[in-house]
C-alpha cells in the first residue's frame, strides 16, 4: 500500500496518513461484519464504521475548507450512526432476535461457506479491486488515491457480505455498507457535491431502511427465521 | 409540468386516507389526467427542450419515456378497479388494498419523476424510489412467493442501484476535473463539456451505469429478480413493472450512453450494451420454451425486448434509434396489455400453471381475444407497433452493417414469437378438460383449491373467493379490466400502421440528441 501512496505523492502528509488510516478502519469494520457470528455486534459494527466515515469528512471538510461538509458529516452521523442501527435494533428486539430466543440471535451458521474460506475469498476479492483502481490511475485533489482504492475494496467486500451470508439481516446490514462504501467513494472523488444532493441520498437510504425493515418483518412473520436458505420456491 | 409531479403524489395522500371508493376514484381520475398532461408536453417537447426551476427538464428524449409511463398508469389505475373490487376479502384484507392504491400512485410518481429531472443523482434517487416503493407492492399480496420475490428483488436492485451510485459519483468526478469542484450534474453541464472528460473516468462511469441500472432493467446476467417479482406481484404492478420500469431504467443508461458518447466516442458504449443486449436476448429465448407459468412466461419476454432495446442503441444508426424509441412505447403498451389480459385470465381459472389454464377464448369473450392479439403484438406480428419498431432496429443494423447480431435478433425474434405463442395458444385455443379439476400446482397463489362446479355463482362475477366452487361460464370478470386492455390494442394497432406525425419529430430530435448517425 506505501508502494502506492509513494507513486502518487512523494511523502504521505499528516492528512494523507490519516485518511488512509480512517480508510482503513472502515475496511476492516467491513471485514468484521462480515465474519461476525452475532447480529447486535453486527449492527454496532456498522455504526462504528458509519461513524469512521462521518470522522473522515469532518478532516476533509477541515483541511480543505469544504464547509458543506460540516453539515453532511453531523447528518450522516445522525443518520447512519445513531438512527439506522437504533431502528435495526429495535426491529430485531421486536422479533425476537435480539435477548430473545438465541436460536434467533446468533448468524454464525449463516455462511454458505466455511468463514475461513469465505475471509480468504474476500481478501483476494478486496486485493483485486484495491489494486484494480490504482491502475486506472484516478486521482483526487482532495484526498490520495489510495482512500479511493479502499474504497472500492469495501464495496467488494459488502457485496460478498450479501452473497455469503445467508440471513435477512446480514443482507440488509451488506447494502448499508455497500452505501457506507460508496459514500467514502464519494467523500474521496466528490467531495464537492451539492450538500442538497447528499441529503436526498441520505434521505433515500432511511427510505430504505424502512422498506427493508418492513419486508424483514414480514418475511420473519412468514419463515419464523432469518434465514434465507428457504427461498428457493422461485426458480427457472 | 409542475402539476404532473404533484398530482399522482396527492392522489396517493389521499388514497392513504380516504375511503376505498373515493381513493380508486382519485387514482383513475389521477392517472387520466398524468396522461392527458403528458400528451400536452409531447408536442411542445418534440419542437424544443423545456426547462423548469433549473432541475427540471423535459426533451424529446424523456418525452418519450414520460409517454409511455403516462399511458400505462392510466391504463393500470383503470384495470385496478377491476382487479382490486373482485378480489375476495379473504384475500386482500381493506388495509393492504388501500397500500396497493397508495403505492400505484407514488410508484407511477416516481417513475414520471426520473425523466423529468435534468440532474443525474435526482434521477438515481427517483429510481431507487421506484425501487422501495415497488418492493412493497410485490410484497402487498400476502403469500410466501411474493415475500421471497420481494425481498430478492429488493436486494438485487437496491444493490444494482448502489453501483448506479458509484457510476453517478463517478460521473460528478469526471465532471468536476473540468467544471471544477462544486456543480449541479446536470447532464446537459456534462455534455456540454463532454470533449473534455478524462476517458478512464467516463468508461468506467459507463460500464458501472450499465451493470447497475442494468439490474433495474433486468440485462442478464443481472436479471434474475426479474421473473420473480413480476410473477409474484399483483397484475396492475406487474404491469408497471414490466411496461414503464423497465423502460424507465433503460432511460437512465441512455442518459449515461449520451454523455459517454459525446466523451469517448461511441464504439465502446455501443459494444458494451451489445453485449448485454445480446445475452439477454439469447438467454430469455431459452427461457420461453418450456415456462409453466403465465406471469414467468411473460416477465421472460421483458428481459427478451430490454434485450432488443440495448442491441437497437448499440447499431446507432438513426433507423435504429428510432425504432428504439418507437419500441419503448409499443413494448409499454403491448406488454401491458398481456400481463391485464394474461391476469384476467389467472383470475378467471385461478392458476398461473400454463398446462392448467385451458378454454381461454371460450370462457373469455373479451379478454382471451385481446390477450391473443396482445402476445401476438408481443412477438412483433405485421400490423402492431412492435413489427414496426423492429423492422426499424433490423433495418438500421443493416445499415450500420452489423450483419451478425442483427441475424441474431431476427432469428431470436422469432423463435421468441415460437415459444409465446405455443403457450398462449394451448392456453385460449384448447377446450378446457370437461370434468377433470385442473392439477393444484406448486404456486402458492393456488392455494385456494379450484374446482370445477357448475351452477354455482352468477355468470360474470368473482371467483376468487377461497374455497368456493367456481362457476366456469363465459362472461369477463369485470369491464373495468376490458376497457384498458381494448385501448391498448388500439394504440398499438396506431403506431404500427399509422404512427402519428408529432411523434416523427419526438423520434427525430431525441435521436439527434442520442447521436444518431455519427459511427
Amino acid at each position: 500500500m506505501s508502494g502506492v501512496v509513494a507513486a502518487t505523492v512523494a511523502a504521505p502528509s499528516a492528512l494523507a496518513g490519516g485518511a488512509n488510516v480512517i480508510a482503513v478502519g472502515v475496511l476492516l469494520a467491513e471485514f468484521g461484519m462480515f465474519r461476525q457470528a452475532l447480529l447486535r455486534d453486527q449492527v454496532r459494527l456498522y455504526a462504528a464504521q458509519s461513524a469512521l466515515i462521518s470522522a473522515l469528512a469532518i478532516v476533509v471538510a477541515a483541511t480543505r475548507h469544504l464547509p458543506d461538509l460540516y453539515a453532511l458529516a453531523a447528518l450522516s452521523f445522525a443518520l447512519k450512526a445513531v438512527i439506522v442501527p437504533v431502528v435495526l435494533r429495535r426491529m430485531l428486539r421486536g422479533i425476537g432476535a435480539i435477548g430473545g430466543d438465541p436460536r434467533w440471535s446468533d448468524i454464525a451458521g449463516s455462511h454458505a461457506l466455511s468463514v475461513a474460506s469465505a475471509v480468504l475469498i474476500a481478501i483476494a476479492v478486496a486485493a483485486f479491486g484495491f489494486f484494480t483502481v490504482a491502475a486506472l490511475g484516478l486521482t483526487s485533489p482532495v484526498l490520495p488515491a489510495t482512500a479511493l482504492s479502499i474504497s472500492v475494496a469495501v464495496i467488494l467486500v459488502a457485496f460478498m457480505l450479501m452473497i455469503v451470508r445467508r440471513d435477512v439481516i446480514s443482507q440488509a446490514i451488506g447494502f448499508l455498507s455497500l452505501e457506507n462504501g460508496v459514500s467514502l467513494t464519494a467523500l474521496v472523488v466528490a467531495a464537492g457535491l451539492p450538500l442538497i444532493l447528499e441529503i436526498a441520498f441520505l434521505f433515500d437510504l432511511l427510505v430504505a431502511v424502512v422498506v427493508f425493515g418492513l419486508l424483514i418483518r414480514v418475511h420473519h412473520g412468514r419463515a419464523e427465521s432469518m434465514s434465507t436458505a428457504d427461498l428457493t420456491s422461485l426458480r427457472g | 409540468m409542475l402539476l404532473l409531479l404533484t398530482l399522482p403524489l396527492a392522489a396517493a395522500l389521499i388514497c392513504l386516507r380516504a375511503p376505498l371508493a373515493v381513493g380508486r376514484t382519485v387514482t383513475a381520475a389521477s392517472g387520466a389526467a398524468s396522461f392527458a398532461l403528458v400528451l400536452v408536453l409531447v408536442p411542445a417537447a418534440a419542437r424544443h427542450d423545456i426547462d423548469y426551476l433549473r432541475v427540471l427538464r423535459v426533451d424529446a428524449l424523456s418525452a418519450v419515456f414520460m409517454l409511455a409511463t403516462g399511458f400505462l398508469y392510466a391504463a393500470v389505475a383503470v384495470y385496478s378497479i377491476g382487479y382490486l373490487s373482485g378480489e375476495g376479502a379473504g384475500h386482500m384484507a381493506g388495509r393492504r388494498t388501500r397500500m396497493l392504491w397508495a403505492g400505484l400512485n407514488l410508484f407511477a410518481w416516481a417513475m414520471l419523476a426520473a425523466p423529468m429531472t435534468s440532474n443525474l443523482a435526482l434521477m438515481w434517487v427517483a429510481i431507487e424510489v421506484t425501487t422501495v416503493i415497488s418492493a412493497l407492492l410485490v410484497a402487498v399480496e400476502d403469500t410466501d412467493g411474493a415475500a421471497e420475490a420481494a425481498w430478492k428483488y429488493v436486494l438485487l436492485a437496491s444493490a444494482g442501484l448502489g453501483l448506479a451510485l458509484l457510476a453517478t459519483i463517478f460521473a460528478y468526478y469526471a465532471g468536476s476535473q473540468v467544471l471544477g469542484q462544486s456543480y449541479d450534474l446536470g447532464f446537459t453541464q456534462l455534455l456540454a463539456v463532454a470533449g473534455r472528460l478524462p476517458h478512464a473516468a467516463v468508461e468506467l462511469t459507463f460500464v458501472l451505469a450499465v451493470l447497475g441500472f442494468g439490474t433495474k432493467m433486468g440485462l442478464v446476467p443481472v436479471h434474475t429478480w426479474l421473473p420473480d417479482a413480476h410473477s409474484e406481484a399483483p397484475t396492475p404492478v406487474s404491469a408497471l413493472l414490466s411496461g414503464s420500469l423497465l423502460a424507465v431504467s433503460f432511460y437512465a443508461i441512455l442518459r449515461f450512453y449520451q454523455v459517454t458518447e459525446a466523451a469517448v466516442g461511441p464504439a465502446f458504449p455501443r459494444n458494451v450494451l451489445l453485449v448485454f443486449g445480446v445475452a439477454s436476448l439469447l438467454l430469455s429465448v431459452l427461457y420461453l420454451f418450456g415456462q409453466r407459468d403465465v406471469k414467468r412466461l411473460l416477465a421472460y419476454s421483458s428481459v427478451e425486448h430490454m434485450g432488443i432495446l440495448a442491441i437497437g442503441v448499440s447499431f446507432g444508426a438513426p433507423a435504429a434509434l428510432a425504432g428504439v424509441l418507437l419500441h419503448v412505447l409499443a413494448h409499454a403498451a403491448a406488454k401491458g396489455n398481456a400481463f391485464m389480459g394474461a391476469g384476467v385470465l389467472v383470475r378467471k381459472l385461478g392458476t398461473k400453471q400454463i398446462s392448467a389454464i385451458r378454454g381461454g377464448l371460450d370462457l373469455l369473450p373479451w379478454s382471451g381475444p385481446l390477450f391473443l392479439l396482445a402476445v401476438f403484438a408481443l412477438g412483433a406480428m405485421p400490423p402492431f407497433g412492435l413489427f414496426r419498431s423492429e423492422f426499424e432496429i433490423v433495418a438500421g443494423g443493416l445499415a450500420s452493417r452489423s450483419y451478425v447480431p442483427s441475424a441474431i435478433l431476427i432469428i431470436a425474434v422469432t423463435a421468441a414469437f415460437l415459444g409465446l405463442a405455443a403457450s398462449v395458444t394451448r392456453m385460449l385455443m384448447l377446450p378446457l378438460p370437461r370434468p377433470a379439476a385442473p392439477v393444484p400446482d406448486r404456486v402458492p397463489v393456488a392455494a385456494r383449491s379450484v374446482a370445477e362446479g357448475p351452477g354455482s355463482a352468477q355468470p360474470g362475477t368473482d371467483v376468487a373467493a377461497p374455497a368456493a366452487p367456481l362457476a366456469l361460464t363465459r362472461g369477463e370478470p369485470s369491464a373495468w379490466m376490458v376497457v384498458p386492455v381494448a385501448a391498448g390494442a388500439v394504440a398499438l394497432l396506431w403506431l404500427g400502421l399509422h404512427p402519428p406525425a408529432v411523434l416523427d419529430e419526438l423520434f427525430a430530435r431525441a435521436v439527434a440528441l442520442l447521436g444518431g448517425g455519427a459511427s
